[in-house]
């Protein structure tokens, strides 16, 4: 295996331990990052909303600002509790969809160019689906 | 019922779910949609955007572990994705024009499967002989570490795990779950990988198969914040309490009673989406 730039400067091979290691640490601190805003979402909403009456027997699909992630972020700012959520819960898809091009960047520098291109297909189909 | 209680239900369902999912190995998705739909009447659609976001969380959590831990095998998992991504975006697109019936229907067959299999799997396989030329080229025989050092083995069968995989994806995507047993039949059967890898692999495929199909779910409306909120927490918080206690000597009997409960769900499932009451 050559070593390439982008290692070369961190000082040593880029290697598969260590991708490991960055997308192990990825993977945590992604589900705990969305844990804490669904959380303070959760309190916002049941304060706001807690005394209400759960309606979900029949679908109706939910409304715009719980779907589009520029209007989520704005009801966010108005103070609603529902759309933060969202956003954490947003955050939680994130973390695998960054895990994937954390790899690709990973697979770069170890010059495997075979799951450079495997990886860039597998999160171009995720995206292209967002 | 107010939904300060219901989501305080929801929250106490979602971490016995997660516990004795991580617990047994199923994952709790399998009875978080029997939960929400056949207990708190909540729409299927709804159910399945929910246990989605759930199956993400749980799995991102364990693979942090695992993966770290250098167990699994991270181009494989890469190279399955093609095939699980692609199936979960059909099955996700599949939900929206199938009836809630047939969805209910097909559902509780996959529950069946997934309890059945935890009792079948055989014996670990002994990987030798000559690698497949496949395998080679795509750099998918590893090794992985154990208490007696490094145990290396060669992958199977890469076209068969591939197609399997394909199918994994599409029931992930149709159903909302992570379908962690069929990827284990996908590495166990055909590919003939060790437990410990193929385990670990699939739970890291899961994230990602599930978020490919989690927009699609998002921009048709099925992610709702008041469901997923105490549900996502619910399971991660049983999930982290699971992973804390895990004893080896009871999880025999206690995997027996909740593959009991699953085919009871299973058959309260099927039954209902005969009948048109889900």
């Amino acid at each position: 295996m050559t070593t390439s730039n982008g290692a070369r400067r961190l000082g040593r091979k880029f290697r598969d331990a260590d991708l490991e290691q960055i997308i192990g640490s990825l993977l945590r601190n992604g589900v705990l990052a969305s844990s804490v805003v669904v959380l303070a979402g959760g309190i916002v909403y049941l304060v706001r909303h807690g005394g209400r009456y759960p309606e979900y027997h029949h679908f109706q699909g939910e409304p715009d600002k719980m779907r589009k992630p520029l209007l989520m972020w704005e009801a966010v700012w108005r103070g609603e509790g529902r759309p933060l959520i969202q956003l954490g819960l947003l955050i939680l898809v994130a973390t695998p969809i960054a895990r994937i091009l954390f790899s690709f960047i990973g697979y770069l520098l170890e010059k495997d160019y075979l799951y450079a291109v495997l990886t860039a297909i597998v999160l171009l189909v995720i995206l292209c689906n967002f | 019922m107010t939904i300060l209680v219901f989501s305080v239900i929801l929250f106490l369902g979602a971490l016995i779910a997660g516990l004795l999912g991580s617990l047994t190995g199923l994952g709790g998705g399998v009875v978080l949609i029997p939960l929400l739909t056949l207990v708190f009447k909540v729409d299927i659609h709804y159910a399945i955007g929910t246990s989605l976001i759930s199956v993400i969380a749980t799995s991102s959590g364990a693979a942090a572990a695992y993966v770290k831990e250098g167990i699994t095998n991270i181009r494989l998992g890469m190279f399955l994705e093609l095939a699980t991504t692609a199936g979960a975006i059909g099955g996700a697109f599949l939900a929206t024009y199938l009836p809630t019936s047939v969805i209910a229907i097909l559902f509780g067959f996959i529950l069946i499967v997934s309890a059945l299999l935890s009792f079948a799997r055989p014996a670990d396989p002994v990987t030798e002989g000559r690698p497949s030329s496949l395998s080679q080229k795509l750099r998918l025989n590893s090794s992985f570490p154990t208490p007696e050092g490094e145990r290396h083995y060669l992958v199977k069968n890469v076209v068969g795990g591939f197609i399997m995989m394909n199918i994994a994806g599409m029931i992930s995507g149709l159903l909302g779950i992570g379908s962690g047993a069929l990827k284990v039949i996908a590495m166990d059967n055909i590919m003939r990988i060790p437990f410990k890898v193929s385990t670990t692999t699939s739970n890291f495929m899961i994230g990602v198969t599930a978020a490919a199909s989690v927009g699609i779910y998002l921009k048709r409306g099925y992610i709702d914040p008041g469901l997923s909120m105490p549900v996502m927490l619910g399971v991660l918080a049983g999930a982290f309490l699971g992973s804390r206690m895990l004893t080896k000597a009871k999880t025999k009997s206690l995997k027996m009673l909740f593959a009991l409960v699953i085919l009871v769900l299973a058959a309260e499932m099927i039954y209902n989406g005969i009948k048109h009451t889900i």
